[in-house]
C-alpha cells in the first residue's frame, strides 16, 4: 500500500443530523482506497512509459478519465444521484484546487471535471475517497453508475424506496471480476414509483419495483433499452423477480451478454442489439437457463443485508406541523410576491410527508451551460442543504439539483437565498429547463456545438409568461448521435450533425421518457444553427394554435401528428 | 524454456503448445486446440506426456465438458485483452463444472487484469510478451477485499460483514 490509507470521515458539524444515505464501513473504505492506490500505481507506470496507450485506455476509463478536446475529463460517480453537504463541499474544494472552479452535472446523475491534470487524478480520487466517493466505472465497457428517481424516498407515488436497491447494485457492480470487459458500456436504472423519473426503460437493464398479489416485493425486469445511435425502448423479460434474487439474476443477464454480445462492431455491441437479434423471448429464455444454475446460490440476498442497507435510508426527524396552516401562509406569501409564486409553481412539488416539500434548484439560468455549477455555488448548495434539507441533496437526470424534506415554512427563506446564488430560475419542466450535453465546445466525439444552441433558445424564449403558457415541455439537445443529451426522448429533440464540416441540427418531435416511453420522429432536413430558434418558434406556434384546453405540447403532437409542424417549418411545398 | 506465473510463483513452463499444422504429435506435455484434441483422439492414450487443451473465449463447452474435466491443464486464450469472454468461461469451468486442474490464461491479456483473472479462477498466466513476471505478480493482489461472489471467494461480502 502507498502512503494514503482510508481516513474515517469527519461528520459534518454544521448539520444536526446525519444525511439519510449509505455510510461506508471499514470494508467499503478499504475497497475504495485500494482502488485509488491501484490507479495511482497504474498512472505512474503509464507516465514512466511502462504501460502503452492502448492498455492504459480502459484502465483510465474505468476510473472515470477521458481524454477530451481540450484536456482530460474526469467523471465522478454520484451513486443514484445522492450527495451529502459534506461531499458537495469536497467537490467545491476539488473544483477550486484541481480544476477551473466549476463542475458539470450530467444526465446520468454524475459530475464531470473538465480540466483536471492526469498527474493529479490519483490525488483527486484520494480526496473523493475521504468523503466516500469515487470515479469507479463511470466510463469504459463495464457496469456504470446505477441511477434512479431524484425524489426517491419522498415521492408521493412511490411503491418502494429504490435507494437501498441501488446501493446493493452499486456494491455488486463495483470491481465485478467477471464483467469489467463487456462488449460495451452497461447502464442500470431502478424505478420505484408510478411515474418514471429515471428513464429506466432506456437503460440496458431497467428495474421496476413492484409488489405481487401476495404483497411481496420484487422487480419487473426490462432489458435492451437505450439511446445512442439505435434508440430502443426496453423489453420486459420477467414480470416478477422476488427481491432476494436480484443479484443472481443480474449476474445471469450480464453473463449471457458478456458471452454472446457482439464484439466485432462497437455500434452493434450494446445489449439492445443482442436482445433484438434473439428477440426478447429468446433472450429471456437464455437468461432463465443461466439463472437456473445461480438461483439460490450464495449471491441470494439475505434479510439481514437488505435490512442493513435499508437502515441507512430511514426517514429524517420530521416535525409534526399544521400542514393546512403552512399552506395558508404560503398562499399569502405567494399572493404578495409574483416571482416567489412562479418559483413555487414550477420548482416545488409535494412529497408524501405532511408539511414538507421537495424542490428543484435550477442549473439552467440563461447564459450558463446547462448543468454547470461554480465552486461558490456548490458551497451555497451545501449550506442550503444543511439549513433546509437535512444535509442532503440529489442530482436529477435533467441536470438540476433536488432538495427534499424541506419544511413549507422554510420555502420563502430558501428561495431568497437560492435566488442570490443564481439557483432559483423558475423554469423547471419548461422549454428553458433543457437537457444539453457539453457538445462540441468540450467533447471530442461531438459533431456540433450544443451549448450555444441551448443559450440561443433560452434567450429567444426569455419571456416567462410565454414560457409558462407553453407549460411542460422537454427540449433535449445532443451534439452527436451518441445522444448524451437524450434528444430521442425530448418532446422536442435537437441533434447536432456534421455536414461537410459544417454544424447542422436535426429536429425530432414526440419523444418521451415516461412509462409510455416513445422515441422522437425526425421532422425533416436539418437546419443551420441560425435557423434553429426560428424553427422552434414555428413549432411552438403550431402547438399554441392547435392545443385544446390545458393540453401539453406532447399531447397536442400525439393528437395532430407531425405534418402540421412539418409544413410550418419547411413550407407546404416540401 | 519460457516462464509463466503459476500459483503466485514464477515457474518454468513444462508445456508445449502444439502448432496448428502438425501431422504428428510432439513428445512431452502438450497443449492442444480443441480441433487437434479431436483430430488426434486415437493417439492420446499412447502419448508419452500429459495432454492439455486450450479454448477460445467463445467456446461452447457443454458437449465436451466431461472430457475436459479430466485434463490437468485447460488454457483460455484472450484474442485481445478487452475481450472479456474468457472471464465468464473460466468461472463456468471452476464454479459450474468444478474443474480443479490448472486454468491458464494465454494470449493478449495484460498485467492489470491479473487480479480479476485470478478472481475468476485462473491460477496460471502465460504472457504473450516478455515481461518482468515477479513485478507483474504484484497486480494479483491489488485488492484485499471484494464485494462479489466469485471463484476465489464464494461467500459475498454481505454474508461476511
Amino acid at each position: 500500500m502507498g502512503s494514503l490509507y482510508y481516513s474515517i470521515p469527519l461528520f459534518n458539524q454544521r448539520s444536526t443530523q446525519l444525511s439519510q444515505m449509505y455510510r461506508y464501513d471499514s470494508y467499503d473504505h478499504k475497497i475504495i482506497s485500494e482502488r485509488v492506490e491501484q490507479f495511482r500505481d497504474q498512472t505512474q507506470r503509464y507516465l514512466a512509459g511502462e504501460i502503452p496507450d492502448e492498455e492504459f485506455l480502459p484502465l483510465r476509463l474505468q476510473n472515470g478519465l477521458y481524454v477530451q478536446r481540450l484536456a482530460p475529463m474526469l467523471r465522478i460517480a454520484v451513486p443514484y444521484g445522492l450527495l451529502s453537504s459534506q461531499q458537495v463541499r469536497k467537490l467545491a474544494h476539488i473544483a477550486r484546487v484541481y480544476d477551473k472552479g466549476y463542475v458539470h452535472f450530467t444526465t446520468r446523475q454524475n459530475i464531470q471535471l473538465n480540466w483536471p491534470m492526469l498527474e493529479q487524478v490519483p490525488d483527486i480520487l484520494a480526496e473523493l475517497a475521504s468523503v466516500e466517493m469515487h470515479a469507479i466505472q463511470t466510463s469504459g465497457n463495464c457496469i456504470r453508475n446505477t441511477t434512479t428517481d431524484q425524489f426517491a424516498g419522498v415521492a408521493v407515488d412511490e411503491v418502494e424506496d429504490p435507494r437501498p436497491w441501488c446501493e446493493l447494485i452499486r456494491q455488486w457492480s463495483t470491481i465485478h471480476p467477471e464483467f469489467a470487459f463487456l462488449p460495451r458500456k452497461f447502464k442500470i436504472a431502478v424505478c420505484g414509483s408510478e411515474q418514471d423519473r429515471a428513464a429506466f426503460l432506456l437503460h440496458d437493464i431497467g428495474l421496476q419495483l413492484v409488489k405481487n398479489h401476495a404483497g411481496e416485493l420484487g422487480f419487473e425486469v426490462f432489458v435492451g433499452g437505450g439511446l445512442g445511435r439505435t434508440p430502443v425502448i426496453g423489453s420486459s423479460i420477467r414480470k416478477f423477480l422476488p427481491k432476494q434474487h436480484l443479484l443472481s439474476y443480474l449476474d445471469a443477464i450480464l453473463r449471457v451478454y458478456n458471452r454472446y454480445g457482439n464484439r466485432d462492431n462497437k455500434y452493434k455491441a450494446r445489449i439492445k442489439i443482442l436482445v433484438k437479434a434473439w428477440t426478447p423471448e429468446v433472450f429471456a429464455q437464455r437468461v432463465e437457463a443461466e439463472w437456473e444454475h445461480l438461483k439460490d446460490g450464495p449471491a441470494t440476498l439475505t434479510d439481514t443485508e437488505i435490512s442493513r442497507v435499508k437502515s441507512f435510508f430511514i426517514a429524517p426527524d420530521y416535525q409534526l406541523v399544521d400542514n393546512s396552516e403552512l399552506d395558508k401562509q404560503l398562499k399569502t406569501l405567494a399572493a404578495e410576491n409574483k416571482a416567489f409564486c412562479r418559483w413555487l409553481e414550477r420548482n416545488v412539488q409535494p412529497q408524501k410527508q405532511p408539511g414538507y416539500t421537495s424542490l428543484t434548484l435550477s442549473l439552467k439560468p440563461a447564459g450558463v451551460a446547462p448543468g454547470d455549477v461554480t465552486d461558490v455555488q456548490l458551497e451555497t448548495i451545501a449550506d442550503l442543504a444543511d439549513r433546509f434539507s437535512f444535509g442532503e441533496l440529489r442530482i436529477t437526470h435533467n441536470q438540476n439539483i433536488a432538495l427534499t424534506d424541506v419544511l413549507k415554512s422554510d420555502l420563502y427563506q430558501l428561495w431568497q437565498q437560492a435566488k442570490v446564488a443564481g439557483l432559483a430560475t423558475p423554469t423547471i419542466g419548461t422549454i428553458n429547463d433543457m437537457i444539453c450535453c457539453p457538445g462540441g465546445d468540450y467533447c471530442s466525439l461531438a459533431n456540433a456545438k450544443s451549448i450555444p444552441v441551448a443559450e440561443a433558445i433560452q434567450r429567444k424564449f426569455s419571456d416567462l409568461d410565454y414560457v409558462y403558457d407553453l407549460g411542460d415541455l422537454e427540449l433535449n439537445i445532443s451534439g452527436c448521435m451518441n445522444a448524451c443529451g437524450h434528444h430521442h426522448i425530448g418532446h422536442i429533440g435537437i441533434l447536432g450533425v456534421d455536414k461537410k464540416g459544417q454544424e447542422w441540427y436535426q429536429i425530432q418531435l414526440g419523444g418521451s421518457a415516461n412509462k409510455n416511453a416513445s422515441l422522437g420522429k425526425v421532422l425533416g432536413p436539418s437546419l443551420s444553427r441560425d435557423a434553429v430558434t426560428d424553427g422552434i418558434e414555428k413549432l411552438l406556434d403550431v402547438y399554441i394554435e392547435n392545443r385544446l384546453d390545458q393540453e401539453s405540447f406532447l399531447s397536442t403532437y400525439q393528437r395532430i401528428g407531425i405534418e402540421k409542424f412539418k409544413e410550418r417549418v419547411y413550407g407546404s411545398t416540401s | 524454456m519460457a516462464q509463466l506465473l503459476k500459483d503466485h510463483q514464477v515457474v518454468e513452463d513444462q508445456w508445449l503448445m502444439v502448432d496448428e499444422q502438425v501431422e504428428t504429435l510432439p513428445c512431452g506435455d502438450i497443449l492442444l486446440s480443441v480441433c487437434q484434441w479431436q483430430q488426434f483422439v486415437d493417439q492420446l492414450d499412447q502419448h508419452n506426456g500429459k495432454i492439455g487443451v486450450w479454448l477460445e473465449g467463445n467456446a461452447e463447452i457443454e458437449e465436451i465438458i466431461e472430457s475436459l474435466l479430466d485434463l490437468p491443464l485447460i488454457a483460455i486464450k484472450f484474442p485481445k485483452f478487452v475481450d472479456g469472454r474468457g472471464f465468464s468461461l473460466a468461472r463456468l469451468l471452476r464454479e459450474r463444472y468444478q474443474y480443479t486442474g490448472e486454468l491458464r490464461a494465454i494470449g493478449e491479456f495484460i498485467r492489470d487484469q491479473l487480479y480479476l483473472l485470478k478472481r475468476c479462477g485462473f491460477n496460471a498466466f502465460q504472457f504473450s510478451d516478455n515481461i518482468d513476471l515477479s513485478e507483474a505478480a504484484k497486480s494479483l493482489d491489488d485488492f484485499s477485499e471484494t464485494y462479489q461472489v466469485s471463484t476465489d471467494q464464494i461467500i459475498p461480502l454481505f454474508r461476511r460483514r
